[in-house]
């Protein structure tokens, strides 16, 4: 093995260098807050700007591990939002007293994550994706005085452990049949059969799990609503991006022999995601458990451009994930920083946001909109080009529901805006003050929505980076 | 000459306006780009004659086209004929009226002046595009600003009326795209070009799936029964300023997108659904002017006789006949100067009198000479008076529906035919009890006569409608060439 191929797991080993790093300082103690604070930006901004030089693509360890242009990339999102929750959840981490572990835990499952994503076989998947869990359900607790927390903890636990089973049980099955766990042999063996389908549905159950498509999203609002906000942002937005680029590898590859299978699967899934989502996301009046639901609901739409099966598939997916971190990280932002000064959490709270709070009112709207796929935002690009990739396949009826959900999305939206803008209150929010490390997350956020569909080689570079998984 | 000139000034002003320190500062950026942005208009008007003249027969003039997502094969094409020039002139005197109205206004006027200038943008965009992708954009860039506008700045039920215009508005949107992806991906390589998609023949069958899509999607926009809904709530919720835009632009947008995109591009899924659309535009025109009579309230009454206007819009095009779409095109413009112009007049009184209900009101005349006249004009134009454009338009679309020789649809012509006397029962009833008799409110008689903003506002909105009045062929003759270019695709399919 060529040494010069280590390098095609960079992102793995900046990770893991700063994990140490920051290990070491634990254990040193002598580092305040501040000083491991300002230090984790700092790495995290290096690792951010290290990510866009120097990919090697390749394989290596008998292909257990891939690095491909377009994986480079994902990760790359994956470290930006990292460093955005990093970032907006300054006032909350200030003065938390195991700040290095949180750093250390969210890096590694941030690791666990891009294991997982450059997987190229059966086991290394498993592995990448246990690592990124574990860790997370300990950070869902990581408010360690709340009851809800803990819960939340627990629930996130339990219901890892059992989608992973199920998962388990998929690949062994797949394992029966096929006597291999690396997906190309896989690939050459699949032909379709009951057992075989048996096995793909299993699998796809338990990233069904992860990416909280309905029926399996029971765990996603309580868990939601009990982590700590930067947790809930990692969780619905990081989490969710890695399992979906893994999700894509293995549909299009893996399983490319079974897609007219899949391709029902994922439209009935999807339709139902998103119905359930809007009509769930239509009642809550806490903003966590509302992002939730909502998150939930733009799973519908991922899963709409996934079934497209096809390079435009590709691309309008990380497209759309691309501009999602944005669109959410500035609502999960703007929820943590009012969160952590008064503590308001609910919808009510939000009224007349606008008259104390002008800026945070304005970013949210932005994100909300963005969510909603209204235009000049990019979260409207992103919206239609799923649509327009699951559109190709010609399932028209799965296009016209997908469409009239966007009307009730928009409700749901407007009520938050409706709140902070035109509802009148007797207690207005005091008007809050957010430190510089919080501005320059809204920045990125902000700058992201509202240039990134005007930037039109954006779209065209990430569909050049599609044509190899 | 540059199109894209007309969308990026009031991008440009909205974000000037953002900057501003105070509101003094804020509407003379507004006033001065709504005022330049009529001179750019003129000067497109004059341009697009001038190429006219000298011999230019390209369908569409002044084009610029560039990628905007290559992979998508979707373009930012823009381009204008002399529907779009008509459109675009209605576009740029609305909302210089607009911020002329609005000049008093104080609670939040920068964010005020912020969306109007969005919205104004987003039509003229809509306007000029020749791409369906970036048209749709464009629509859909208006729906957030008219509902905080109403939200915000309204009175009465707005929060109501304004979810209501935006979900139904956003459905209206959604049912549009659904059409656009059946266009794009029937055509031999997936494109959103109009003019490229006016040239390929969408197969029978696919027109006759997605033309309802369309057409209603874009029929919501404009008022198409029973999708009307919108119009009454949202109008009379909404702030002068933006009660003019909705009802003078907005509504124009559904049936330039009707005519522009569903009839031309889908001509057999038109003439399939003919019978429909005719039926559902006669309906429209009918209730609404029966509604209008039940009204007391000056904005619901200007609201839903600007339904059973707008149906004449789409009864025009519904007939498919080369004067009934060029009458329609005229509606279009002549609806949205005049129902401007009556917003208003409701929203000079309102300010004054503190109300909009007829029967709290009479002898205003006698007050306030100027806003009376003004009254006057607007409803005598909009009961159809020869000598201004309410007039020439509606006789356009009746003499082109008459020539469509089906008896059902003369049948048609003649219920809409009728509808204008009852259109001057409820329009001379509300003129009189408001205008004339005795002073009902003693309170009222103090009240002042226009100001020099309301006054320019109503002169520039009066001069337009005697204009296309008193000569209206060279309207008719603007708007031919883009008409005859439909038609040749409606031709195509064979009557």
């Amino acid at each position: 093995m060529d040494l010069s191929l280590l390098l095609a797991m960079k992102f793995e080993l900046m990770i893991t260098l700063i994990i140490f790093i920051l290990l070491f300082m634990k254990i040193d103690g002598r580092a305040n807050n501040q000083t491991v604070i300002r230090i984790s930006y700092l790495l995290l901004f290096l690792n951010l700007g290290f990510g866009f030089a120097g990919n090697v693509s390749g394989e290596i360890f008998n292909g257990m591990f891939r690095s491909t242009p377009l994986l480079a990339f994902q990760k790359n999102i994956l470290n930006l939002a990292t460093l955005i929750i990093a970032l907006s959840s300054y006032e909350w981490l200030r003065n938390h007293k195991h700040l290095p572990e949180f750093f250390i835990l969210l890096l590694s499952s941030l690791l666990g994550m891009f294991f997982m994503m450059s997987s190229g076989n059966l086991l290394m998947f498993y592995l990448g994706l246990e690592l990124s869990t574990i860790p997370l359900a300990a950070l869902c607790n990581f408010d360690l005085h709340k009851k809800i927390s803990s819960e939340a903890a627990m629930k996130m636990i339990l219901s890892s452990a059992f989608s992973s089973a199920i998962l388990l049980f998929g690949i062994s099955l797949i394992y029966g049949a096929t006597g291999s766990f690396d997906f190309k042999v896989i690939t050459s063996v699949l032909t379709g059969t009951t057992l075989q389908k048996l096995a793909f549905i299993l699998i796809f159950s338990g990233f069904a799990f992860k990416l909280s498509v309905v029926p399996f999203h029971l765990w996603t609002a309580d868990v939601y609503e009990g982590s700590p906000i930067a947790v809930t942002a990692f969780l619905s937005v990081v989490s969710k991006a890695s399992m979906s680029f893994i999700f894509i590898t293995v549909l299009y590859t893996t399983f490319i022999s079974m897609a007219t299978t899949w391709y029902y699967v994922l439209a009935t899934t999807a339709v139902i995601t998103m119905i359930v989502g809007n009509l769930f996301a239509l009642r809550q009046t806490n903003l966590k458990r509302f992002l939730a639901f909502s998150s939930i609901a733009q799973v519908g739409y991922l899963l709409i451009g996934i079934s497209g099966a096809s390079q435009i598939g590709i691309a309008s997916v990380v497209y759309f994930i691309l501009i999602y971190v944005f669109s959410n990280l500035a609502a999960f932002g703007v929820i943590s920083v009012i969160s952590s000064l008064t503590g308001k959490e609910t919808i009510s709270d939000y009224k007349g946001l606008y008259a104390s709070n002008p800026a945070l009112a304005l970013i949210m709207a932005l994100s909300l909109f963005s969510l909603a796929g209204i235009p000049p935002t990019a979260g409207f690009f992103g919206k239609l080009f799923l649509l327009t990739a699951g559109a190709s396949i010609l399932n028209w009826p799965l296009i016209i529901i997908a469409s009239l959900n966007l009307i009730v999305s928009l409700y749901y939206y407007l009520n938050i805006v409706r709140a902070m803008f035109i509802d009148e209150t007797d207690e207005p929010m005091v008007k809050l003050n957010f430190s510089t490390n919080e501005a320059v997350a809204f920045f990125m956020c902000v700058a992201g929505v509202l240039s990134i569909g005007f930037l039109k080689g954006v779209f065209e570079f990430i569909f050049g980076l599609s044509s190899v998984l | 000459m540059n199109l894209s000139q007309l969308v990026i000034l009031p991008l440009f002003a909205a974000v000037l306006i953002l900057i501003c320190r105070n509101a003094n500062q804020v509407k003379r950026v507004a006033l001065a780009a709504a005022v330049g942005q009529l001179i750019l208009t003129i000067c497109l008007l004059f341009a697009y004659c001038n190429e006219r003249h000298a011999g230019n027969t390209d369908q569409m003039l002044f084009q610029y086209n560039t990628m905007w997502f290559a992979p998508l094969n979707i373009h930012y094409h823009v381009g204008v004929d002399g529907i779009s020039v008509a459109m675009i002139l209605l576009t740029a005197s609305v909302v210089l009226a607009g911020i002329l109205i609005s000049w008093k206004i104080e609670k939040l006027s920068k964010e005020f002046f912020f969306l109007l200038m969005l919205l104004s943008s987003g039509a003229y965009g809509f306007f000029i595009s020749l791409d369906l992708f970036a048209m749709f954009f464009f629509l859909e860039i208006a729906v957030i600003p008219k509902y905080l506008l109403i939200g915000i700045w309204g009175s009465g039920k707005k929060e109501y009326s304004a979810t209501k215009l935006a979900l139904m508005l956003m459905g209206g949107s959604a049912l549009v795209f659904v059409g656009l992806l059946g266009v794009y991906f029937y055509n031999g390589t997936p494109t959103f070009d109009l003019l490229e998609l006016s040239k390929t023949h969408i197969p029978v069958g696919v027109q006759s799936f997605f033309f309802p899509f369309l057409f209603l999607g874009f029929g919501i926009f404009g008022a198409l029964f029973p999708f009307h809904t919108w119009v009454p709530d949202g109008h009379s919720s909404a702030p002068t300023a933006a009660s003019m835009f909705l009802a003078g632009i907005s509504m124009k947008l559904g049936g330039y997108g009707c005519l522009r995109v569903a009839t031309y591009l889908m001509p057999e899924g038109a003439h399939e659904y003919q019978g429909i659309i005719i039926l559902l535009a006669s309906i429209a025109i009918l209730y609404g002017s029966f509604a209008t009579m039940m009204q007391t309230d000056l904005k619901y009454i200007n609201a839903y006789s600007s339904v059973s206007h707008c149906g004449f819009v789409l009864l025009g095009i519904g007939m498919l006949t080369q004067t009934a779409i060029i009458g329609a095109v005229m509606q279009m413009v002549s609806h949205g100067l005049m129902t401007a112009l009556f917003f208003a007049a409701i929203g000079m009184l309102y300010e004054r009198t503190h109300t909009r209900a007829v029967e709290q009101m009479g002898g205003i005349l006698k007050l306030t000479p100027f806003i009376g006249t003004v009254f006057f004009i607007a409803g005598l134009c909009s009961l159809g008076l020869p000598g201004f454009s309410g007039f020439a338009a509606e006789m356009t679309v009746f003499m082109g529906s008459w020539q469509n020789a089906d008896m059902w649809y003369r049948l048609a012509t003649i219920a809409a035919c009728a509808s204008i006397v009852v259109t001057a029962v409820y329009i001379l009833r509300a003129l009189g009890k408001v205008m004339m008799g005795p002073i009902q409110d003693e309170l009222h008689i103090g009240i002042t006569d226009a100001g020099w903003n309301e006054k320019l506002a109503a002169v520039l909105l009066i001069a337009g409608i005697v204009i296309i009045g008193v000569a209206p062929l060279f309207l008719q003759h603007l708007l031919t060439p883009g008409v005859e270019a439909i038609m040749q695709n409606v031709m195509r399919s064979g009557i």
